[in-house]
């Protein structure tokens, strides 16, 4: 029994679909950290790309070091770090928030690549007709730059949203209830490892599919409006 | 000449070691319209971009309707120009660029209205009719709602200059305005600009390699040569009987291709 619900071992047929409701509501909880694990990256990757975008290097730089660490630290560790370390000084953060943002963390530092490739790609001609009319700089970034930037990113963005809901399962290290770790949890107490984890894959391909298939339609549909697109 | 609007006093501009423009003394009267002229590379173009603050000097002092450009008095000295100097000389200049660099993602009513509502502070509904005007004198009044990437280059052109006229400028550069467009529609932007300088007091200064339309609408042209004025005069001294050898060369050398 998990969340309430008994499962059937009579036979394989009535135990995978007696335990795929449990495995829904773990699937919500991936679905959850997905979201809001996106959510932070897209956020503080802008606020990354943007801040390695200004021109003085005592605001450029420490931005690049801390994309750079935060790439080449791994996942976990940072996870750990969140939810092991931050309590001893009196930070503490529920699982699911705490992993949500480790993941949020991690990709953000993928997406501020992705940003500051798609403000690059933006023409100079552009910041000089901004800057012939006076713009202020951040008003030429939010409303030149970026318009011009986010549709060349969509599609980047979207492999990265496909990305965090595959390392959702990482959480589970630190007791969330996502997908993975409900299966494993049903593996362990029915000593049938084979349907959980075989089911598991397959909604995970059902989500996955779905969120590129859903990128791919936004990607076709926003406006491009003549911007000159690779 | 009145009081110059424009002056540039033994001003210098390197890219690294090469001197683009070197030890330059220009000036521009009121109203006055002037083109620039010669080879590639002779530092036409960097003028323009000094004066719209797009490129900064290393030596000399520009000055602008009175005050210094790239400079800004402090504590009875002087001292390089901040953001908010530059930008209230940035409000008395407009810029017609040579690739247009109209907003791809606004409607051309959008490119006319953005910057006088967010930068000027001007009513919506004010800058849209001033956008209205302005259209109407370039002759897109039908064209408000369209994307710029729907529009030809002509066109693109001319909403650019409507663009920089939006602004309210009192003096007008015009960086090579027609060398993107395709010949037949040169003609088309070159009428707007021509019935700009004869409307209007607007201070004028265009690089050009339109030698026709230089000498139609300049009331002064000047020859640039290697960072410097190697000659200057009414277009009838300086198109009818160069004195510069290089002047000549250049002269004859474009006139043969047209």
């Amino acid at each position: 029994m998990l969340f309430g619900i008994e499962w059937d071992t009579s036979s394989n047929l009535a135990f995978a679909i007696s335990i795929l409701p449990i495995l829904l509501i773990g699937m919500w909880v991936t679905i959850q950290a997905t979201v809001l694990g996106f959510f932070i990256a897209i956020v503080l990757g802008l606020v990354l790309a943007a801040l390695k975008s200004v021109p003085l290097k005592i605001v450029s730089w420490p931005a690049y070091a801390i994309t750079e660490f935060i790439r080449d630290t791994p996942l976990l560790i940072q996870l750990f770090f969140l939810y092991y370390v931050l309590p001893e000084y009196g930070l503490v953060f529920p699982a699911f928030l705490t992993g949500a943002l480790a993941l949020g963390i991690q990709y953000s530092a993928y997406t501020s690549e992705v940003y500051r490739a798609g403000i690059e790609a933006v023409a100079k001609g552009q910041h000089e007709a901004a800057r012939a009319l006076n713009f202020k700089s951040l008003r030429t970034f939010t409303h030149v730059v970026l318009p011009q930037a986010v549709p060349r990113i969509i599609p980047a963005m979207g492999n990265y949203l496909v990305s965090i809901m595959k390392d959702v399962p990482v959480l589970s290290v630190v007791t969330v209830l996502e997908m993975l770790n409900v299966a494993q949890i049903i593996g362990d107490r029915t000593f049938n490892y084979l349907i959980p984890l075989s089911m598991v894959g397959g909604l995970y391909l059902i989500m996955t599919l779905v969120a590129s298939s859903a990128v791919r339609y936004l990607d076709m549909n926003l406006p491009k409006r003549g911007l000159p697109l690779k | 000449m009145t009081d110059p609007i424009i002056k540039f006093d033994k001003v210098v501009k390197r890219f690294d070691t090469l001197t683009v423009i070197d030890e330059l003394d220009f000036e521009v009267g009121q109203g006055e319209k002037v083109t620039i002229i010669g080879p590639s590379g002779s530092g036409k173009s960097t003028v323009l971009r000094i004066l719209m603050t797009l490129e900064p000097i290393q030596e000399g002092v520009v000055y602008v309707d009175g005050d210094m450009l790239w400079h800004e008095k402090a504590n009875g000295g002087v001292k390089p120009a901040g953001e908010a100097h530059l930008r209230r000389m940035r409000e008395k200049m407009g810029m017609v660029f040579q690739q247009f660099n109209l907003f791809p993602h606004m409607t051309v009513r959008r490119n006319l209205t953005e910057a006088p509502v967010k930068v000027l502070g001007m009513s919506k509904a004010e800058a849209r009719e001033r956008a209205e005007e302005l259209l109407d004198m370039v002759g897109l009044a039908d064209q408000a709602d369209k994307f710029p990437h729907q529009l030809s280059g002509g066109q693109q052109q001319r909403v650019g200059i409507a663009r920089a006229l939006a602004m309210r400028p009192k003096i007008m550069l015009f960086d090579e305005p027609t060398s993107a467009l395709d010949p037949e529609l040169v003609g088309e932007v070159l009428s707007v600009i021509r019935r700009l300088a004869e409307e209007h007091d607007l201070t004028m200064l265009l690089v050009t390699h339109e030698m026709q339309f230089a000498r139609q609408v300049s009331d002064r042209v000047c020859f640039f040569d290697r960072g410097k004025i190697k000659e200057q005069g009414t277009p009838e001294e300086i198109f009818g009987n160069p004195k510069e050898e290089r002047t000549r060369a250049f002269l004859k050398a474009v006139l043969e291709g047209e």
